[in-house]
């Protein structure tokens, strides 16, 4: 089997996918849900206060966005190192 | 048809349905049986995996949880759904990748350790064990409540039925049961939301609903909910939790963790076909766990409304004798005072549904100033103003009691649905539980079986014997499982959150180290996962006694309940796992590195390709 694909710079960018993704999936529970809950709650999203909304259904739509971004960007940077199946 | 009738109808459908998937899905091999022969559509096995989340706990009890909590319950609803994010990146593709049948397997053979492997197999032995032991009591509670049979009767009846699709079918028999079983709970879970949402807000989508404003009227739900439940002498509801910010935000990451890190949710990783497979699949699984997870919290907030609405006319709902109820958009907006006399309900004229959960015992009435009334407030309230207007109207103290899981239970009777609805959430109620605990049973025998007797005892096992093998150890752990489910131990109650707390530090850690840190070695992952699994056993023993044995708690010696910063015994299984990485840092740092080839495997793990082959890429 070759060995020849860069399994250095694979990795790397693979944690630099996982790093951005961990911001966004702290910030919209940790950050939003609870830590500045109470200051998003001065904003209204139609009958929800944000703080709430984020802790109760927001967060979890996001998290879902998330697992299928890093999907779609895995795949991407599998096949940039040639590291992909199929 | 009657009500009766149609649960029997109903329930015996979903149940022939399982046996018919049971006799197509038998299993043929040890691939088949431990990982359906790596075969499963990611969607398909998106909704298995909601399926075997989703417990008995999730579908009866966690709406009311959140009823009573409030904001604070947002941590359930983020812990639960966040830690698919951590699963989906950090565990299962490279899980799969590396394509072997167990977790221990994994540990044993990354930690070139049968000792490690060992360790990994007690915890998930005692988290999968403790985590069962609801399961089947939820599936004794279910029968009894809706089928009028013995509890007993129900756990007989439900291991009957896993064990025909779990002992003959294996993963695979399981995996296309539970596709069923998600089916019909959802559509239990939301067809009596869609009613409820409709008759508040006028919204058929409940998510949309509970941020909508109510029917006729420019006043948001929500805020009217606040608005009720502050006036009556409990927290609003927006806002209120239940201890510190801090403690939220570390059950939170527990939560997260523990999901992540729990073995029966790991496994159905290891059955579909590829690496790109096992990323998607997790979001297809919080897809599916998210329409009931978003829905949960409408529930929640709804029911509670139209409880409030019920007893005390002040609300600005009607309801009818016979149940019903509608929105009254003028009284809605009146802000009429909820402490007038005749605002409380007549305990005569209380609805049916009221009638038929008081003869369950979930729903009492005391009446304690003798009026004839039903006064449900907070006779504990620290607000002045609402303690001041309570003893002004002459109430002697809270009159109703509310068991929890009646906001899910009740719900379709409390908005008068047809027979056939309720009978569905007889159905799906027994689905959550049935699903939950065939995974749980999987990963139990596999534990046994392919772990210990062919890891341990008898490495030379033939494949056939080793198949009869797991056969013998699911037939085993039904047996178990429902003994525990007859014979519930006093500390039952408490186990999930052990099993949250064991999962979180002790096998979270020592996967993702044994993935993301190439140089760990035997030594740290041993020493990390043993002092994550001490420290986490020693402060929940401390506050609920030495494995939940009254008597035996030792809080003295800790300085009293939640010494560490405050933090709840439930909450503490993500300070378990940062002691889990500090430890096995430590101690790899003063030991040898792992030796070249375990190396490379970590560096094969890694990378997708090769996945489909049966023993990895090298």
């Amino acid at each position: 089997m070759q060995h020849s694909h860069d399994v250095q710079g694979y990795w790397k960018a693979t944690l630099g996918l996982l790093t951005k993704i961990l911001i966004v999936w702290f910030m919209v529970s940790f950050g939003a849900g609870i830590l500045f809950a109470d200051l998003l709650n001065g904003i209204k999203l139609g009958g929800y206060p944000l703080g709430f909304w984020f802790a109760h259904q927001g967060s979890i739509y996001i998290f879902i966005a998330l697992i299928f971004y890093y999907g779609k960007a895995m795949g991407d940077i599998d096949r940039e190192f040639d590291v992909h199946e199929d | 048809m009657d009500l009766q009738t149609w649960i029997y109808l109903v329930v015996g459908a979903t149940f022939s349905l399982y046996i018919g998937i049971a006799i197509w899905a038998r299993a043929g091999s040890t691939s088949e049986f431990y990982a359906a022969g790596g075969s499963v559509p990611p969607v398909m096995n998106g909704m298995a995996t909601a399926a075997d989340w989703m417990s008995a706990a999730s579908f009866i009890s966690m709406a009311g949880l959140i009823a009573n909590m409030g904001y604070g319950g947002g941590l359930f609803l983020m812990g639960w759904t966040g830690g698919y994010v951590l699963l989906a990146m950090l565990l299962a593709p490279y899980l799969r990748k590396f394509g072997k049948f167990t977790v221990p397997q994994f540990i044993g053979d990354r930690f070139y350790s049968q000792t490690a492997s060992t360790i990994a197999v007690v915890c998930l032995l005692v988290a999968s064990i403790t985590y069962i032991i609801g399961q089947m009591t939820g599936v004794g509670v279910a029968f009894s409540r809706f089928l009028g049979v013995s509890s007993a009767t129900g756990i007989y009846v439900g291991m009957g039925i896993v064990f025909a699709y779990a002992v003959f079918g294996g993963m695979k028999g399981i995996t296309y049961t539970q596709v069923a079983q998600y089916i019909v709970l959802i559509c239990a879970y939301i067809v009596p939301a869609i009613f409820i949402s409709i008759s508040l807000t006028g919204n058929p989508i409940p998510q949309l609903g509970l941020g909508s404003s109510i029917s006729g009227t420019d006043v948001s739900l929500l805020a009217k909910l606040d608005m009720v439940v502050t006036d009556l002498g409990f927290g609003q509801y927006t806002t209120s939790t239940a201890g510190s910010t801090l403690n939220m935000f570390v059950y939170t990451m527990s939560l997260m963790i523990g999901t992540a890190g729990l073995p029966h949710v790991i496994m159905r990783f290891f059955t579909v076909p590829n690496v790109a497979a096992a990323r998607s699949s997790a979001g297809w699984a919080l897809v599916f766990i998210a329409l009931l997870y978003t829905t949960a919290p409408a529930v929640a907030a709804m029911a509670k409304l139209n409880l409030h609405g019920t007893v005390n006319s002040a609300v600005g709902l009607v309801s009818d004798p016979a149940g019903g109820i509608k929105v009254d958009p003028v009284a809605i907006k009146a802000n009429a005072d909820v402490y007038a006399t005749e605002a409380s309900l007549l305990y005569e004229a209380r609805p049916d549904w009221m009638k038929r959960w008081e003869k369950t015992g979930l729903l009492k009435f005391e009446d304690k100033n003798g009026d004839g009334r039903i006064q449900y407030y907070n006779d504990k309230t620290k607000n002045e103003v609402a303690k001041g207007k309570a003893e002004a109207a002459g109430w002697k103290g809270n009159e109703l009691t509310v068991n929890a899981d009646i906001i899910v239970l009740a719900n379709p009777e409390i908005a008068l649905l047809p027979n056939w609805v309720i009978a569905l959430v007889a159905a799906g109620g027994l689905a959550a539980a049935l699903s939950t605990a065939a995974g749980l049973l999987m990963a139990i025998s596999s534990a046994i079986s392919h772990d210990l007797i062919k890891g341990v005892f008898m490495p030379d096992i033939s494949e056939k014997n080793e198949l009869m093998a797991g056969k013998i150890a699911m037939a085993g752990a039904i047996v178990v499982a429902g003994w525990l489910g007859l014979n519930p131990p006093g500390f039952a109650a408490g186990t999930v959150a052990l099993a949250f707390g064991i999962a979180a530090s002790s096998l979270f850690p020592a996967i993702m180290m044994g993935i993301f840190s190439k140089k760990m070695n035997k030594e740290g992952a041993m020493a990390g996962m043993l002092a994550g699994l001490f420290i986490t056993l020693f402060y929940v023993f401390a506050h609920k006694g030495i494995f939940f044995i009254k008597g035996t708690e030792f809080l003295g010696v800790i300085g009293g309940a939640n010494p560490f910063f405050g933090i709840t015994p439930e909450a503490f299984g993500a300070i378990g796992a940062l002691v889990n990485f500090g430890v096995a840092f430590a101690v790899d740092k003063f030991t040898k590195e792992p030796p070249e080839h375990i190396q490379h495997m970590v560096e094969s793990v890694r990378i997708p390709r090769g996945s489909k082959a049966v023993d990895g890429a090298h």
